[in-house]
């Protein structure tokens, strides 16, 4: 370890880098742990124990809280506080601020998930949590959003880096979803029951604009932040179009915010709005995939990588998933599609085609690249790195083929009909029917959760030998002094 | 004032201006990214700041 290095450390701020990124690792295995459990109660409902707490009713919201906001927030705090630092050349403007943010940020995903097992929730996918939870984030999010617009306003760049804009578009955008969507009146100061401002279908619409938009800025634009900077960094190569990846910007954070409705095909909605934003979802097909492409192709050159570095192979894998899943997406939105895909397991199958394939993905690969550099040593083991690799790929794989049979079986069971107009199946033979690939999917989750845990242990590992590292060269260092 | 908002109610007079609108606007940051050789320099050139940017530049700026 050179003395350069060990100064650098404490110009920018790594440790609050450090804390996000040691609590979005234990996170990532622990909402996924909780996956695996609620997709064993569905295979084999005697896990539920006839407990309360435990049932896939209140697992569900915890699982999904952990994995996007435990998981993938913290990953995103750590990250983007890493990439604005380093590439606009400025520490953070304020220590305190950001470690604002982190206790901020833990404490609403803790509270959350004792929240949903505890049995109180608002009902609102992917924003279950209940006022005064609310409240903690809409706070602890202006801070983010002040500390990181100050970084870049202090910044010693002329230019502010690609990367930087989608974490900023994601910062704003995730601003304006949280507090719309969560504008609620609670029955007393002293009741954690509220009733939303909003009803019926636009409550409805509000909800979906929200969930949508959160697919589309939390778990598509900043893990593309993270993409345009690790990407290259990994490769040693700049990325491939710049001028692509301004088009790639523009064009998504436009299009993104008209797509929500999709997910209200065939319902009180008015026809036009649910058709507005299935023509939109195919717009959307051209960012997503110029993006991909502009990924990918930073690796032109230099394929033979994708051979000796698995961390490469993690970036381009959760790359191949991204374009996977947003041309499976705008297929979805298309209503003659969704007729037979909504309300069944594939929908299921998508979101965990984007959320293990690309945002798990890309996050894993950036992490296996800025942990050493954080801690300023090697990963633990590269072995490991590998193994991690093939047990998410394979776990991702299972999954995904599992959720579709199930999906695509229920969908056309559900509409089949006999001879004389009437429903072919009864609802419990489409139950009876998914018993196989929910095992099938359940062991998909396994072999996922289990490369997440070898994750913790070299993560762990690494610190570990980052200490033993400075002990030593401390100990070299003052026996230097005590013999000269 | 009344008019022009009645007219933007009018689904049929909506939907053709926000198509030439977006279209419009589409374009043109297509052509501003695009057209524009010392542009088209300048914008590529930004490909290399992550490849920059190092922990000594950092110490320069902040001493």
């Amino acid at each position: 370890m050179s003395a350069l290095a060990h100064t650098s450390t404490t110009s920018y701020n790594y440790e609050i880098i450090r804390k996000f990124a040691v609590m979005a690792v234990i996170w990532g295995a622990l909402g996924m742990f909780v996956g695996v459990y609620i997709a064993l109660e569905l295979a084999w409902p005697i896990f539920n124990f006839d407990t309360p707490a435990i049932t896939f009713g209140r697992l569900r919201p915890v699982h999904t809280t952990l994995v996007i906001f435990g998981f993938g927030g913290s990953a995103l705090f750590a990250t983007s506080y890493y990439v604005v630092q380093r590439t606009c050349q400025v520490r953070l403007p304020s220590d305190m601020m950001a470690n604002f943010t982190f206790w901020g940020w833990q404490l609403s995903i803790g509270l959350a998930a004792i929240s949903y097992m505890m049995g109180f929730t608002q009902a609102r996918e992917y924003a279950e949590m209940v006022w005064p939870i609310d409240l903690l984030i809409a706070v602890t999010w202006i801070v983010y959003f002040l500390v990181f617009v100050q970084t870049l306003q202090k910044r010693s760049q002329p230019h502010i880096y690609v990367a930087n804009w989608f974490f900023l578009a994601f910062i704003l955008a995730t601003a304006i979803l949280h507090i719309f969507n969560n504008m609620e009146v609670p029955i007393s100061f002293f009741s954690l029951k509220s009733y939303s401002l909003h009803a019926g279908v636009q409550d409805a619409m509000t909800q979906w604009w929200y969930g949508h938009n959160a697919v589309g800025f939390f778990l598509t634009a900043a893990f593309l932040g993270m993409m345009y900077y690790f990407v290259p960094k990994q490769a040693g190569r700049p990325v491939y179009s710049y001028r692509l990846s301004i088009i790639h910007f523009w064009a998504l954070v436009f299009l993104y915010m008209w797509v929500g409705a999709h997910h209200l095909h065939w319902t009180a909605l008015p026809d036009w709005t649910s058709t507005l934003a299935a023509t939109f979802s195919i717009l959307l097909l051209l960012p997503s995939w110029g993006g991909m492409i502009n990924g990918i192709m930073t690796l032109s050159g230099a394929w033979d990588k994708l051979r000796t570095d698995p961390v490469i192979r993690f970036l381009i894998v959760a790359l191949s998933f991204y374009g996977m899943s947003t041309f499976e997406g705008p297929l979805m939105s298309l209503k003659s599609v969704n007729a037979l895909s909504h309300y069944t397991d594939w929908t299921i199958g998508h979101v965990h085609s984007g959320a293990l394939g690309w945002v798990a993905m890309i996050t894993i690969g950036s992490f296996y690249h800025m942990i050493p550099r954080l801690w300023e040593t090697r990963m633990y083991s590269t072995r490991l790195i590998y193994l991690h690799f093939w047990l998410a790929t394979i776990g991702i794989v299972l999954y995904i083929s599992a959720m579709w049979v199930a999906g695509i079986g229920q969908g056309l069971m559900l509409r089949a009909f006999d001879e004389y107009g009437n429903l072919a199946y009864t609802f419990i033979e489409t139950v009876a029917f998914l018993k196989e690939p929910y095992v099938v999917r359940a062991i998909g989750g396994v072999f996922f959760v289990a490369g997440m845990f070898i994750m913790v242990f070299n993560v762990f590992m690494t610190i570990l030998q980052s200490r033993r590292e400075r002990e030593m060269l401390e100990a070299k260092l003052a026996s230097k002094m005590a013999s000269a | 004032m009344t008019e022009l908002l009645t007219w933007f109610t009018s689904m049929e007079f909506t939907k053709p201006f926000a198509l030439v609108l977006f279209f419009v606007t589409f374009v043109s940051i297509i052509a501003y990214v695009y057209l524009g050789k010392d542009r088209s320099k300048r914008f590529e050139s930004y490909r290399y700041i992550p490849l920059q940017e190092s922990d000594e530049k950092c110490n320069e700026k902040e001493s």
